[in-house]
């Protein structure tokens, strides 16, 4: 499959400009979506599937946003942003059929730690197998680990519940938001109260101090602090990082809760499905141009204008860039009020992490894996140290990409057949800390490239000979997310996930229902509850939103029950 | 993990070598001998080893366990040896009973709680000498243990792999020992302990099991396994001796009326909906836990509930019709919900519908009268019964040979 290529990207769907030019300034739509990143996609097609008439409009070429596969090197298929899924909710996917539309998403097998000493500490499949190498580190952190699940079980069963849900607002009087805190009131006072002291340490710690509680073994906990310190300008000792934690570990394959997969031919294979849906339902998708301006007339939204000037109109507009990119960038100042201006601009979006997509010749000989068909398979992490960790954040706060960086990288040619020709591997390597701005200054191309050659390095002093595999490397630092993606500061969740940011706090204390400060504007990114990691329930949740306000028959699925 | 030995015999499996991961279940010290005899080739997997679910045939096993004697591997059953001046003391605050009252060569069940008061698991300690201890359970507990040695001069390790265990059950398992050569194994006790030579080591041989007969379990170094496994069945030849998998020995448990971590209860240590977990007083184990101790953990809460009342009864049921009661609804007469069966079998031995249940307190009286959903199947056609269900105090099936000292031939 190779739909989201630049060439192949003027196929018959895609709105001829030029001749529909006319036409299509004078359709009014039910609600234009801006953005075709999964979230835009997922919003969109719950509210075509609502009947109503969408147009959603995207400024690249090709449609997915950071949800995306691209053929940047002839013959292999990028993951060239987010790698893989776990959160998507599951609601949407049947919701929006995806798997009629062609979605497949194929669990992959366990992790590892590569040390410096040569050493690992790899995660298995198999739960026996992942326990006796636990037990081959520390047989202490090997039981410990049992507790330690049990715990981070029960914050995600109760987060879980406010995933798919919008988010109450505990300072309304609204009989709906007051329904919905004594709802959530309920939940908590169910979990008992040794869950609800710990949820409140929990969403306060550090990552670093909340291993400490259940581990002692060093390699253990570094390979457990990397998912507390993705997507975030923060460092493994910083508090707030326990939740970002809980964030990647909330997600599941197919009700195996924490399991991560891949989606059969990228990414890209979710913003297809999603847009096939979408398309089926009567949705229009207009790539190529994208929004200059939010038109509002008497704090009422009318429409769009693009950069390529055509104007297109709508009582509804539904924005899934970013929350400083959509009032800061895409609006008129004198449409919004000073307070809020100011809110945005305190939007805490700072730009963590590049990526590498690496195309290879053939399969790199990691020293310590020593041929493990396994844990190559999976994800593979290179730091070994809590402290190491929290050194390559201060060459962040030092405005520097990490010299000795955290890396997650992941073959997934290993287990996708699609991805590359046979024999051949593409490799998807996550970097963290990466500056938005290197020493406050923007990034040059040589910037840029000396950061490739530093992971390229790293990789390469524990898998000699990496370096001569190299096909192709694209290298992507927080300047090519938001100029090519348009993630601002190339944050990829949108927004940072710290508990100033979370529930009815996010994006801003007053806008966390997905209503924008115009009538008929409304918000649907990862900016908003609850955030990035491809859940794709702020779409959908935004969506159940706008129906109610249209009071439209509502298909959107809400909620999530398990007891 | 013990060394390598030069004999070439089996030795305790190791997994210190990262390649470990190519084994995803290891064979125990008897696999030799198991594999011979395991007509069937269907091996379960039981924490680390293979574990033979069946022999040949499950029935025939589970009756020569009642009728002669059957030979169960548990090896992989967790085992700590817990030493040092404050093993005492800190055995006594770990569990729920009097441990002074487990004399040096005894066997005593016990139990044990978080702070809260919610059980961890269950396990028998023995007593191997005075002041060296093991802890056998099925749910690995290092970390608990570990946690538990603050404050006392105690030293906590994991003999698991190190000692290979069998189990010999049933009505002719002393004759097969007295045919075996140990000398005076007729004169121990129940929940005795007592040593015999062994090849050039010695084997350790105590009056315990999980069938509630007449039976014994033999432990012995894992480079002994083999032998052990030989000479017992050549002494048992001529007494009916089978060996005897997983499924066999869940009935027998059932009708002996031990609960089992996982089936039962759920260890508290692993339960993620807080209310699911139970205190010893819920799983019917009241008679473990004694106040007069002045510290033990989780006595403050359970003083507490004892106070407060208890929110469920574990009971034995004895069920109408031949229909065993798995994973059924447990309500009253008047088809009030109250809890749910947690172990069912259709019992050969006392020929009746077995069941342990949790309900919900005040019910589980002795006597009082249940209803139990049963769902079951004939040529593939589904049916549901409401069968009636009396709460009963005595064991399913308890045979007096089960304590007679010295015990009959057969």
């Amino acid at each position: 499959m190779r739909p989201y290529t630049d060439q192949e990207s003027d196929d018959s769907r895609q709105l001829n400009l030029e001749s529909g030019q006319k036409a299509l300034t004078l359709k009014k739509y039910d609600a234009i979506v801006i953005g075709a990143g999964h979230n835009g996609l997922t919003n969109a097609a719950f509210l075509a599937k609502a009947g109503l008439d969408v147009l959603l409009i995207e400024k690249n070429t090709y449609i997915g946003g950071a949800t995306v596969s691209l053929e940047v090197h002839k013959g292999w298929m990028y993951s060239n942003c987010s790698y893989v899924c776990s959160l998507l909710r599951p609601e949407v996917y049947r919701g929006l059929e995806l798997a009629k539309y062609g979605l497949q998403v194929v669990p992959y097998g366990g992790n590892v730690t590569l040390s410096q000493n040569g050493d690992y500490y790899g995660s298995y499949i198999d739960p026996d197998v992942s326990r006796r190498e636990m037990a081959r580190l520390s047989p202490r952190d090997a039981d410990a680990k049992v507790r330690y699940d049990r715990d981070i079980m029960r914050q995600c069963r109760f987060i879980r519940q406010f995933m798919l849900h919008t988010a109450p607002d505990p300072t309304s009087f609204k009989p709906r938001d007051m329904m919905e805190m004594f709802q959530m009131g309920k939940a908590l006072l169910k979990l008992g109260e040794d869950v609800i002291y710990d949820m409140m340490r929990f969403y306060t710690m550090s990552i670093s101090e909340y291993l400490d509680e259940y581990f002692e073994h060093p390699l253990i906990k570094a390979a457990k602090a990397g998912s507390g310190i993705i997507g975030s300008a923060m460092g493994v000792m910083s508090p707030g990082t326990a939740y970002v934690l809980l964030h990647h570990a909330m997600g599941d394959v197919d009700g195996n809760i924490g399991a991560w997969g891949f989606a059969r031919g990228g990414m890209g294979a979710i913003a297809k499905a999603m847009d096939d849906c979408f398309q089926d339902h009567g949705g229009e998708t207009m790539t190529g141009s994208g929004v200059e301006q939010i038109l509002v007339k008497n704090g009422k939204v009318t429409g769009v204008a693009l950069e390529n000037g055509n104007e297109y109109h709508a009582d509804v507009v539904v924005s899934n860039m970013t929350f400083p990119r959509t009032f800061l960038e895409c609006m008129d100042a004198k449409d919004l009020e000073p307070e809020f201006i100011r809110k945005v601009k305190n939007f805490k979006i700072r730009g963590s992490s590049g990526k590498l997509n690496i195309a290879l010749d053939s399969l790199p000989n990691f020293t310590a894996l020593e041929n493990n068909p396994e844990l190559i398979k999976g994800d593979m992490h290179l730091i070994d140290s809590v402290e190491r960790l929290e050194r390559a954040y201060d060459d962040w706060k030092d405005g520097s990409w990490s010299k000795d960086p955290y890396i997650d990288m992941l073959i997934p040619s290993l287990t996708d057949p699609t991805m590359t020709p046979p024999g051949k591997h593409f490799m998807s390597v996550f970097v963290q800390y990466v500056p938005p701005k290197i020493h406050g200054k923007d990034w040059t191309d040589t910037q840029r490239d000396e950061f490739g050659q530093t992971v390229i390095n790293q990789i390469e002093t524990y898998a000699p000979g990496f370096k001569d595999r190299i096909l192709h490397v694209e290298i992507r630092t927080p300047r090519e997310l938001e100029d090519e993606v348009g993630l601002t500061q190339g944050n990829i969740f949108q927004g940072e996930l710290t508990m100033d940011q979370l529930l009815f706090n996010r994006p801003i204390p007053g806008y966390a229902q997905y209503r924008g400060p115009a009538k008929g504007l409304y918000m649907c990114g990862s900016s908003n509850h609850p955030g990035g990691g491809v859940m794709a329930a702020p779409g959908a949740n935004a969506a159940r939103e706008i129906l109610r306000d249209l009071r439209k028959p509502n298909s959107v699925p809400e909620g999530w029950l398990d007891d | 993990m013990s060394g390598a030995d030069n004999s070439g015999m089996i030795k305790a499996i190791d997994f210190s070598s990262k390649d470990h991961y190519r084994t995803k279940a290891f064979p125990s010290p008897f696999f030799t001998r198991q594999q011979a005899v395991n007509e069937l080739q269907e091996w379960g997997r039981w924490a680390d080893y293979l574990s033979p679910r069946a022999y040949y045939c499950s029935s025939m096993e589970y009756f020569a366990a009642r009728n002669a004697s059957a030979v169960f591997d548990l090896t992989p059953m967790s085992k700590y040896r817990i030493s040092g001046p404050d093993a005492l003391p800190c055995l006594n605050r770990l569990v729920t009973r009097q441990v002074e009252k487990i004399k040096p060569g005894r066997v005593g069940y016990c139990v044990w709680c978080t702070d809260a008061g919610q059980v961890i698991d269950d396990g028998t300690i023995f007593h191997l000498s005075e002041g060296e201890y093991r802890l056998c359970s099925q749910e690995r507990h290092l970390d608990w243990l570990l946690t538990n040695t603050v404050g006392f001069d105690v030293t906590v390790s994991d003999e698991t792999h190190m000692v290979a265990a069998l189990a010999l059950q049933g009505p002719t398992s002393c004759a097969t020992l007295k045919a075996m050569g140990l000398e005076g194994v007729e004169n121990m006790k129940p929940f005795d302990i007592e040593y015999f030579p062994f090849e050039e080591s010695q084997l350790m041989v105590s009056r315990t099991g999980f069938t509630g007969d007449l039976g014994y379990e033999l432990w012995v170094e894992p480079r002994y396994a083999e032998a052990l496994w030989d000479r017992l069945f050549e002494a048992g030849k001529l007494r009916g001796i089978q060996a005897m998998g997983d499924e066999a020995l869940a009935m027998l448990r059932v009708e002996a009326g031990f609960i089992q971590a996982g089936h039962d209860f759920m260890p508290a240590h692993a339960t993620v909906r807080t209310t699911h977990t139970r205190s010893p007083f819920e799983l019917g184990l009241s008679w473990l836990v004694d106040f007069d101790k002045p510290v033990f953990n989780g006595r403050k809460a359970l003083l507490e509930e004892q106070a407060r009342g208890h929110r469920y009864n574990l009971v034995k049921l004895d069920i109408d019709g031949n229909k065993p009661a798995n994973d059924s609804f447990v309500y009253t007469t008047g088809k009030k919900l109250i809890g749910t069966v947690t172990s069912a079998i259709w019992s050969p031995s006392a020929k009746a519908s077995i069941a342990l249940a949790s309900v919900k307190t005040p019910h589980g009286q002795s006597g009082e009268e249940f209803l139990v959903e049963i769902y079951y199947q004939k040529e593939l056609k589904w049916s549901r019964v409401m069968a009636r269900a009396r709460v009963v105090s005595d064991v399913f099936f308890t045979p007096p040979r089960r304590r007679q000292t010295p015990p009959a031939d057969f």
